[in-house]
Formats: C-alpha cells, sequence, structure tokens
C-alpha cells in the first residue's frame, strides 16, 4: 500500500518549526497545507506513563468483570418487588436500579477501556491513504455495454417482440392476484360507521358508568357530569369479543340549567336541561369528557377541539370542524332517562363516503 | 337483551336479571331514604342554636374578607358568583384549599395556604349554608377509604377524572389558560368535597351519579398516586413522553456526544 | 500455492481453514489497514448504528415474553393498582414483563431508551451530513437511503410504541385510525383494512407485531448494510485540515484503532442506555392504564419523533370540505399527510435540488465547514425551526400547565409563529456564518488575539496576536470559493435560448446560493501576514529581552505573567 504517516515524512523534538507555504492549491481554489508535526503523547515518550496507562485500562476491564458477577449475585438474591429509596430518583425498584447499574456500569467500564487503549496506548500517528477513483475505466465501461448487447442479442429479447410484450404483459398483471389476498384484512364498510348500539333498540336506558346504576334525570345535578353507555353494551362487547361498539356508543350527560340551553340539534332534544353527546370527538375520534361546567364547553385532551354543548355541541375552538353528535334523551314509564334512538350522523371522525 | 336491568361496569360481577332488578330497587329506595334522612337531619342540626350562633360569626367573616367580590348578601357581584346554595362543602373546599380568597381577580383560582383557620372556616361555611340547601361537610366516614378496592377506584379514575386531572394526577390544560390542578397535595376530605361540589369549571359528581363507595375508591387510587413508587427510576415529573424528549436531547444525548468528543480527541 | 510460513497458533491454522476456501486475506489485506478519518461528530451515525443492535438484543429478549394478543383477560399478576381489572393479553404481558419477570423492566426501559436514542442520533446524524454538505456527489443514494432509514425508524418507534396496549399508546392508534380514514377516497377501506374491520377490533396488535418484529426490523437491517457497505467503498469524507485533500483521507487505521474504538464505542452505547434505563423511568404503561376507546388522559403525547406529526394536527385549523355526499378532511390530511409528505419529498430530493442550484457535479470528499455554505447552513437551520415549532406545538397543553399560560392562546400564536420564525432564523443563521467567515480571514491576517499587552519603547501599548497553527489554518484554507452560475440565457444570434427560463432561475438561485460569501485571502495576502507575525514576534523577542535588562537594573515594569507566555 502506498499510504505514508508522519514518521515518513520526519519527525522528533525540539527542531526548528517551518514556516508555512501557501503555494499549493488544489483546482477548487482550495489552499493546502502540509500535515503538521505530530505531538508525541506522554505514553510515548516515558515508560512509566505507558505502564500506568496499561495499568488503568487493565483495572477498568476487571473492574467491568466485578460489576458482572456482581450484577449476577443481584439476580440472584435483590428480590424483584422491594422498593428503595434514592435520592433524586425516588421510591425505586431495587432490582432494576440494581441490575442495570451494574451491567451499565460493566458494559461502560469496557468501552471507556477499550477506548482509552487506543487512544493511549496504540499508534497516533496519522496515516494518509489515497482515494481510488470511484468511476469505472472507459475500456470496462466499453466492455459491460458490449457484454450486456450481446446478451441482448442472444436472448433474442429485442428482435422477438412479441414474446417481450407478452412477458411483459405478464410480469405487470403479477402483483395484482397477490394485492387481491389481502382483501380479507378487513370487512367491508359497508353502513357500520353509521350506525352506533344505541340504534339497536328504541328507547335504550342509559347506563352510568361512574356508579353502575341506569340513570334517572334526578341522579344528574345540575353542572353535572355522568360518563355513560347504552344499556347491555358489556353484553354485546362480550358476544363481539370487541370493544367496537363501546368506540362508538360512549357518551356524556351534562344537566344545565334549561336557559342555559341556546341550541339543540333537534327539537326537545334535551331533557329538563340534561343533553346528550357522543363522547368521540369528530376530530380523530379521541373519547372527550373534559367538560368544563361553567363555560358548557367540552375540550379535547388530544388536539384541543373545542365544543359548546350548550348550543347544539359547536365546534368553537380547535381543528375539528363538526359539532358533536347529539342524542335525543327522553324518559320512560319507569322514569328511567332514555335515547329516544340512534345518532342522526356517524359519530367520530371524518371518512370519505360521510357526506 | 330485552328488559335486562343495570349491571356493573366490571364485567367480573354478574347478577340474575330478577334479582339484579330488586336489588336495584332496593338500592333505590334505600339511598333514597338515607339521602332524605341525612338532609332532615343536617337541617335539623343547623337550625340549632350552636349552628346559629356560628352562622352569625361566619356572616362576619364573610362580609369582612368575601363580600367585596360575593356581595354583602353572598348574591354574587361582578368579581364572584352567587353563593346561594352551593353548600357547606363548597365553603370548606375553596377556603380550605387556600383557593379563595383569591390573591388576585384571574381565571383560575389556585391552590395556597390557607387564610383561615379551620374554625374560622367551620363559621364560614356555617354562614353559606345557611343561605340555602346545598351540599354539606362530608363526614370522616364517607371519604374513609381504608376497605376501598384501588384497582376498581383506577378504573373510575381514568373514566372520569383522568382525561382532566391526567393518568397520574398531574393535572392538565382547560382553555383559556384555566387548568384541572394536580391532585398531588389534596386530601382524601378535599377530593370528596370537589366531587360533590363542582369548584369553578369541574362538573358536579354527587352521589348519585358517583355512590360514596366509588368516591372511596377513586380516593383510595389518588391516595396511591400520591405516594406511588417508580419502579423504573426517576419518572421525570410523570409527565410523560415531554419531558423524556427533553431528558433525551440534553442529559442522554449529550452524555454521548461527551464521550465522542474525547474519542476523537487527541490523548496528551 | 505454496506457503511461504506454517500457521501454528490454533487462530492461525483456523486462518488458513477460512482462507483456503474463501480466499478471506484477499478482502482482509485490503480492508484491516483501511484508513478512517477522525471527528467526533462522524461518531453521532455510530450511535444509531449501535442503538440498532441493542434494540435487536433487547427486542429479542422481550418477545421471549410479549403476548400480542387482544384477547381480553382480568389481570391477576402482583401490580395491585391494577388487579382484577379487564385488559388486553398484550397489556397484561407487558405488567408481567415490568414487574413479574426479573429484569424485564429494565429491558423494557433499555428498549424504549434505545428506540428514542435511534431515531434521535439518526436525525443528529444527519443534520451533520446535511450541515457539512457529505451528501453531495458521490454520496447522493446514501443520502436516500438515510432519509428512507429515518422514515423507517419512526414508523418503527411508533408500532412499538403502539404494542403494549396501554391507555396512552392506544389513544395513539386511534388517532392514526381517525388520519387513516381522513384519506380521500380509500380512506375508510385502509382503516377497515388495517384493524380488520372497526375500530379497535382484534386484528390489529397481531399484526402490528408481525410488522414491528419481523418487516420493518428486516428492511432496516438490509438497508443499514447498503448504508454501511457505500460507506467503507466510497470512502469516508474528512474535515479540511494539514495534508488533506480531495484524493486523500487522513486518519488511522481501520486495525487496530478504529475496531477498538468503534467496538468500545458500541459498549459505552450500550452502558449509557443501560444505566440511563436504571435509574430513569420510560414509558410506565402500569401508571396508564389499560386502553379502552371511551377513556383517556390529559397531556397525552406521543415520542418525540411522532410529536411533530401530533403538533402539526394540533395546530391546524379546521378546515373540512363537503361536496357531492363526501367529505375532504383538510384538517387532518394536510397536517398528517400531505405535510410529511412534502417534508420528506424536500428531504429526499436535497442534493438534486442543490445540484440544480449551484450546477456543482464534481465529487465531494472533503467536507464543508456550515459557515462556509451560509445559505444551505441557513436552510437546514429553517427546516429545523420550522420542524421545532410544530414539535412545541405538539407539546402545547404541557406548555400551557407548566407556564400557567393560556392553550388557546398558544395555538393561535403558534399558528402565526409557525410561518413568521423560521425566515428570522434563516436570515440570522445566513449573518452568522457570513461572519463567522469573516472572522476566520481576520484571524488568518491578524492571527489570535492573545490577551497580552506589550508596551513599544515610546510608550504605546499593543495586543500581541499569535498566528494560527498550521492545523487552524488549513481548516480555514479549505474553503472552497465557489463561482456563480452564469448559464447562457441568450443564444448566439441574441435570441432566447430554449431552456432560457431554467438557467435565468438556476442563475439567480446560485447567485443567492453563493454571492454573498466572503472570499478568503489569497498566498500573497498570507504571506504578508506571516511576514507580519516574525516581524511582530522579533519587535516582542526585543522588548521583553530590554525589559529583562531594565529589570536586571532593579526597575519595575508591567510584565505579561509566566504561566500566560507558556501558555501560548
Amino acid at each position: 500500500m502506498s499510504d505514508t504517516t508522519h514518521g515518513d515524512t520526519g519527525h522528533g523534538h525540539g527542531h526548528e518549526v517551518e514556516p508555512i507555504t501557501y503555494t499549493q492549491s488544489d483546482e477548487r481554489g482550495r489552499i493546502l497545507l502540509g500535515l503538521d508535526e505530530h505531538r508525541s503523547r506522554r505514553t510515548d515518550t516515558s515508560q512509566r506513563a505507558a505502564k500506568r496507562a496499561e495499568r488503568q485500562i487493565a483495572g477498568m476491564f476487571t473492574f467491568a468483570a466485578i460489576c458482572f458477577v456482581a450484577a449476577i449475585a443481584a439476580y440472584l438474591l435483590v428480590p424483584k418487588h422491594d422498593i428503595v429509596w434514592v435520592p433524586v430518583l425516588g421510591n425505586v425498584s431495587a432490582s432494576n436500579l440494581s441490575l442495570g447499574g451494574l451491567i451499565g456500569l460493566g458494559t461502560l467500564l469496557i468501552g471507556v477501556g477499550a477506548i482509552q487503549w487506543a487512544r493511549a496506548l496504540m499508534p497516533d500517528e496519522e496515516v494518509i491513504q489515497e482515494r481510488h477513483e470511484l468511476r469505472g475505466s472507459d475500456e470496462a465501461r466499453e466492455d459491460t455495454i458490449e457484454q450486456f448487447r450481446r446478451g441482448a442479442q442472444e436472448s433474442g429479447f429485442m428482435s422477438r417482440p412479441i414474446i417481450r410484450r407478452s412477458l411483459l404483459g405478464a410480469m405487470a398483471l403479477f402483483p395484482l392476484p397477490i394485492a387481491f389476498l389481502l382483501g380479507d384484512l378487513g370487512t367491508a364498510p359497508d353502513d357500520k360507521l353509521r350506525h352506533t348500539a344505541w340504534g339497536n333498540k328504541p328507547r335504550t336506558r342509559i347506563l352510568n358508568q361512574g356508579s353502575g346504576q341506569m340513570v334517572r334525570p334526578e341522579d344528574l345535578a345540575v353542572g353535572g357530569l355522568i360518563n355513560a353507555i347504552p344499556v347491555g353494551l358489556t353484553e354485546l362487547e362480550e358476544q363481539e369479543g370487541s370493544q367496537n361498539a363501546r368506540a362508538k356508543a360512549a357518551i356524556i350527560l351534562v344537566r344545565m340549567n334549561p336557559d342555559e340551553i341556546k341550541s339543540t340539534q333537534g327539537p326537545n332534544w334535551d331533557y329538563e336541561g340534561i343533553v346528550a353527546y357522543s363522547k368521540i370527538c369528530t376530530h380523530v375520534g379521541c373519547p372527550i369528557s373534559l367538560y368544563q361546567q361553567r363555560t358548557h364547553s367540552l375540550l379535547c385532551p388530544c388536539h384541543q377541539s373545542t365544543f359548546d354543548l350548550s348550543d347544539s355541541g359547536r365546534a368553537v375552538f380547535g381543528p375539528a370542524a363538526r359539532h358533536m353528535p347529539q342524542l335525543q334523551l327522553d324518559v320512560d314509564s319507569e322514569g328511567y332517562l332514555v335515547a329516544v334512538g340512534d345518532f342522526a350522523e356517524p359519530v367520530g371522525p371524518s371518512f370519505w363516503e360521510r357526506g | 337483551m330485552k328488559g335486562k336491568p343495570a349491571v356493573n361496569v366490571s364485567s367480573s360481577k354478574r347478577r340474575r336479571p330478577m334479582a339484579a332488578g330488586v336489588l336495584l330497587l332496593l338500592a333505590l329506595v334505600s339511598t333514597g331514604a338515607a339521602y332524605a334522612v341525612t338532609t332532615s337531619a343536617l337541617s335539623a342540626k343547623s337550625s340549632s342554636a350552636a349552628n346559629a350562633d356560628n352562622a352569625r360569626q361566619g356572616k362576619l367573616l364573610f362580609t369582612e374578607g368575601c363580600s367585596s367580590c360575593h356581595g354583602l348578601a353572598a348574591q354574587g357581584g361582578s368579581n364572584g358568583p352567587s353563593l346561594v346554595g352551593v353548600g357547606a362543602a363548597a365553603v370548606d373546599f375553596q377556603v380550605g384549599t387556600g383557593r379563595m380568597p383569591m390573591a388576585a381577580a384571574g381565571v383560575q383560582a389556585r391552590r395556597k395556604p390557607p387564610v383561615y383557620t379551620q374554625a374560622e372556616i367551620d363559621k364560614l361555611a356555617a354562614y353559606v349554608a345557611s343561605l340555602g340547601p346545598g351540599p354539606s361537610v362530608p363526614k370522616a366516614s364517607q371519604y374513609d377509604f381504608s376497605d376501598a378496592n384501588v384497582a376498581a377506584g383506577g378504573e373510575i379514575y381514568r373514566l372520569n377524572c383522568s382525561q382532566c386531572h391526567n393518568y397520574a394526577g398531574k393535572g392538565g390544560a382547560l382553555s383559556d389558560g384555566k387548568v384541572a390542578p394536580q391532585l398531588m397535595d389534596a386530601s382524601p376530605k378535599q377530593i370528596y368535597e370537589a366531587m360533590i361540589t363542582g369548584p369553578q369549571s369541574m362538573p358536579v359528581f354527587s352521589d348519585r351519579q358517583i355512590p360514596a363507595k366509588n368516591k372511596q375508591e377513586i380516593i383510595a387510587y389518588i391516595n396511591y398516586l400520591q405516594s406511588a413508587p417508580d419502579p423504573g427510576g426517576s419518572a421525570l415529573g410523570r409527565l410523560g413522553p415531554v419531558t423524556e424528549t427533553v431528558f433525551l436531547f440534553t442529559v442522554a444525548i449529550g452524555a454521548l456526544v461527551a464521550f465522542a468528543i474525547w474519542i476523537g480527541s487527541k490523548a496528551r | 500455492m505454496s506457503t511461504s510460513t506454517q500457521p501454528s497458533t490454533p487462530v492461525g491454522k483456523t486462518a488458513r481453514w477460512v482462507d483456503d476456501r474463501y480466499t478471506t486475506s484477499n478482502a482482509l489485506r485490503r480492508n484491516l489497514g483501511k484508513v478512517f478519518p477522525d471527528h467526533w461528530s462522524f461518531m453521532l451515525g455510530e450511535v444509531a448504528l449501535y442503538s440498532f443492535v441493542i434494540l435487536l438484543l433487547s427486542g429479542t429478549y422481550l418477545t421471549l415474553f410479549f403476548k400480542p394478543s387482544m384477547v381480553d383477560v382480568i389481570y391477576n399478576g402482583t401490580y395491585v393498582p391494577l388487579k382484577g381489572v379487564k385488559m388486553t393479553e398484550a397489556y397484561a404481558s407487558s405488567l408481567d414483563i415490568s414487574f413479574d419477570v426479573r429484569g424485564g423492566l429494565l429491558m423494557r426501559q433499555i428498549h424504549h431508551w434505545a428506540a428514542l436514542f435511534f431515531v434521535g442520533a439518526m436525525t443528529i446524524h444527519m443534520f451533520r451530513v446535511f450541515f457539512t454538505g457529505a451528501f453531495r456527489k458521490p454520496r447522493e443514494v446514501n443520502w436516500v437511503i438515510g432519509t428512507v432509514l429515518v422514515l423507517l425508524g419512526i414508523v418503527e418507534g411508533f408500532a412499538g410504541y403502539s404494542l403494549p396496549d396501554d391507555l396512552l399508546s392506544g389513544t395513539g392508534l386511534r388517532i392514526t385510525q381517525g388520519i387513516a380514514s381522513a384519506i380521500p377516497i380509500v380512506g375508510t377501506y385502509v382503516s377497515f383494512g388495517l384493524f380488520g374491520g372497526e375500530f379497535p377490533g382484534t386484528d390489529f396488535l397481531p399484526r402490528l407485531y408481525a410488522i414491528h418484529i419481523l418487516l420493518i426490523p428486516g428492511i432496516i437491517l438490509a438497508l443499514v448494510t447498503a448504508h454501511l457497505l457505500m460507506v467503507w467503498y466510497q470512502k469516508h469524507t474528512q474535515w479540511p485540515g494539514p495534508g488533506r485533500t480531495e484524493n486523500n483521507v487522513v486518519g488511522y487505521r481501520f486495525f487496530p484503532v478504529y475496531m477498538a474504538k468503534a467496538g468500545g464505542f458500541f459498549f459505552i452505547v450500550f452502558g449509557v442506555t443501560t444505566l440511563i434505563s436504571a435509574f430513569v423511568t420510560i414509558n410506565p404503561v402500569w401508571m396508564f392504564g389499560p386502553y379502552t376507546p371511551d377513556q383517556v388522559s390529559a397531556g397525552s403525547q406521543p415520542d418525540w419523533y411522532m410529536g411533530f406529526l401530533d403538533g402539526a394536527v394540533r395546530v391546524m385549523p379546521n378546515l373540512e370540505l363537503v361536496f357531492w355526499h363526501h367529505t375532504l378532511s383538510l384538517n387532518l390530511i394536510v397536517p398528517a399527510v400531505v405535510l410529511p409528505g412534502i417534508m420528506t419529498l424536500l428531504l429526499g430530493a436535497y442534493p438534486w435540488i442543490e445540484q440544480f442550484v449551484t450546477g456543482d457535479k464534481r465529487e465531494h470528499h472533503l467536507l464543508d465547514r456550515p459557515r462556509n455554505t451560509p445559505t444551505r447552513t441557513a436552510l437546514g437551520v429553517t427546516a429545523i425551526t420550522f420542524y421545532l415549532m410544530l414539535w412545541v406545538s405538539g407539546a402545547n397543553d404541557i406548555i400551557a400547565t407548566t407556564f400557567e399560560s393560556s392553550i388557546n392562546a398558544i395555538t393561535i400564536s403558534l399558528r402565526i409563529l409557525l410561518f413568521v420564525v423560521p425566515p428570522i432564523a434563516f436570515t440570522i443563521t445566513k449573518r452568522i456564518c457570513l461572519s463567522l467567515q469573516r472572522r476566520d480571514n481576520d484571524k488568518l491576517l491578524h492571527g489570535h488575539e492573545t490577551g497580552r499587552l506589550l508596551r513599544l519603547p515610546h510608550g504605546e501599548f499593543v495586543e500581541i496576536h499569535a498566528p494560527l497553527t498550521q492545523k487552524e489554518q488549513a481548516e480555514i484554507l479549505g474553503k472552497v470559493d465557489m463561482p456563480v452560475l452564469a448559464l447562457e440565457t441568450v443564444d448566439a444570434n441574441g435570441v432566447a435560448a430554449p431552456w432560457a427560463l431554467v438557467n435565468n432561475l438556476r442563475n439567480r438561485l446560485s447567485s443567492w446560493f453563493y454571492a454573498i460569501n466572503v472570499a478568503k485571502p489569497s498566498p500573497a495576502e498570507l504571506e504578508a501576514a506571516a511576514g507580519h507575525f516574525s516581524h511582530v514576534s522579533a519587535v516582542e523577542l526585543e522588548a521583553t529581552h530590554r525589559h529583562r535588562e531594565f529589570e536586571a537594573l532593579g526597575g519595575v515594569l508591567h510584565q505579561p505573567s509566566e504561566d500566560e507566555s507558556v501558555n501560548h
């Protein structure tokens, strides 16, 4: 190899520094200066310093080994649920702290030792290596093109267009059946996004998720909030084995003074100041029950869309464009609050076919 | 499916339909009765002479410290809402947590060391309670959570509380500079009071919306959050990925860059 | 082939055995002594590589215990605050790993921290490559591979973050589903396809698991290999400096120096990651609770690399179009689909964009100091500022609560600042770069200020300037003063050439890119400056000499302190 090092150009101590010349330049206008003088390290000049570095490095490796043995001991001896108080960190798991601390320290020491070895004891004189040209020679290029032409000629790819075209046609169709195989990844949307469990039967009673009881109007104080689902939803979920129904049917009930209600989405959709709105944000579907009773506004903690529940659930701030869908309320013969029917529109985030 | 009555949220507990219906009826009747008894008992108590005296002294304190905002008869003013019917619990919470009196007018009254002694707060509460019926200060047995199920509390907490107060009780932002406060300093009694009175932006969670038993479970969960260990090490304030990112790009990557600089440097 | 030496050691014998079959000596002979340049910033990519290795190792460990299933179970493990709660098997097994597998929590935290390191180190490495112009010919393809790697890293990280099925990650998935639904025409089908029907379904996590542990890591591994092979084959770029030219590499040999340094650095990255995982919690899934679609927590944020997207979605105004019974959610597809698409395209195509502007088709192996290409540097800072503003938007609620301010005001301000701050950052950066160039020239011609004062015989005080070292000078003199493009816009007859418009544009852009640069001093000026320095040092020597004589006579004069003169 044609590599050169400082050593070849001569180095040493105490000799006069040569004045810098600015005569060399490359074709891009850089002014090139030669390699500067190599400064010897303490470990190059002093046998004692080298020995000390050696001991230091070996010491780190040895300590790393001790850490690893200690980590095994920690694995076997530290009970996994013990909590210890450590300044700055707080109450932490003794097992996690000891295992991580010891394994981490051990590996760190191996690394620091190896690098100290390279810095202090391995050669630190810079080596100059020439770059090879990346571009192939003209001869190689021509030869390659020739080879390619010969192969193309011999295969008849260009001279037999029927084979060529039919092959290209077949290859073009090849991915299609594979793509179709993905068809059963999901069921067809149909009108699933347009219905919720509230529409499964008329006049569904409402289950208070805070108490596990069905809601009666008098349960709800003015300024109060109830997170609710349709009665029977839990059974439906068991049956379906998924939370799909819940992801659409979750609602919130809030009560305000009837004269504070500016509008509802249908005539008399409230019941004595109680309104029911979908809990699923019309932006990207986060469940919102962040209800601020003074302003009657509902704030989504995900992207801060804000809706005014006293005014048909209108979107008043943030990225959501549509109001929260409202559920029409009534009371049945036994005095329970019921949802008259399903939502009048799809709940949750927008989708292309929504209209 | 039809006519199937209320079921507990946790699917582990299930009753037979008929039995559940009966139980429900019993529960409703008994809660109703209990409610009636407690309210009448309380009103009977408040009419006692001692309470009337308390209320009188409370009125003096009120006139001195609260009336400039809430009005001389607590009817409300431009700077403060009417206190008629807010109940003793609201006063005990607002004054007991130092939120009232407010240091300066603003969108949010924040927690600070209370200005009044508990005795004074009781007098103020008695006065406000005398203005109209409202939630009374809960008794110790109501917020005693020693037998409550923490895990059940966690479920109700995540459903009703975490959207504002955050999964770890660290609080969160509301509209226009208002906040849902962090819960790290809240006492069981204060948590209970906040739920039944709905202070500031918070909605009301009366005992008919979330029964006392479930409130105790919530309190048990918040109590757990207040003292929960962080097995994995420093939780960086339990603020989630934002503080994790700040730590990552300062301390963690900073440490690696420092090592890289050391590796790239020449030994002397 | 005759064997000149007979190996006697076991290693030697093994080497011969292998070489007899695979000619390994051929490749090793050429590569063991390969020279690599040394600079700390060249190690940022290594951090990403080592984080990836740590991810493979810790991830494999986690697969032994994790159950990617959305089947509901009642938790009955040792974490009391969730005992008896209904949750998916995925979440329950995450809790088991955290509490009931010894070292499981450590491995989870190592895996998560390493993931944040991985994407973070790739990003910072990309900044380094950008600001030093290392992406230029012949390394454009490697830049594109790097861009793809960053994207894959983000997707891979998000997939992993979603697997435990906790309330925080489930919220992220819900948002992803909402965004997928908003894609025009096919959105609903994309969403139903991903989730096996309606959200959340029971298919998604097992699918995501296969993507997370097999598909994406496989692609990343292949691309990382290609990335490294290209670096190896094309040789690393180097900083301008003494002895460095476009045609050489100055540094240390791979064996033994870089083997020790790179190997050691791997252990350092591993050690730091493990120590951080021992001391600092990440993603405490047990605190979040299990995901259900009707619960959410305040302060729901994604991991840092998704923050910019979440921020863009947060500050986007609420535009939605409804036409012919169809809905086009601009409030989602603009920030979450179009914006990241444009950002990625601009990033990947940058080498060609710059080539179009500069007309520079030469090979580059010496790096640019960022100050020497002010426009590129300013463009980079502008992009980073824009990105940061988006990230800050994603943390608007945390900012509001931490600094007790209005989230509405913050959000509205960010909508404006997003377009105001980046141009300001551009101007400031460009100015800083230019003044740094001027300072470089100044230092070349007048040297360092030493802070040492010299009183001349006639009483005047002058400050001693020391000449730059050879290394310092070489770094500055490695700057290329680029000519501004002057492409033909009219042909020989004075008629507008067919490409006149394009050429005119390129001329203007190139002028914008380069014209303001400060030219470096000519060799003659440098020689003159060097002469001046030797003159000054002669004066100084003489003055000091005289001063010593004066002192010997018992006089007192200010003298530069001894240790200061030692320093210089």
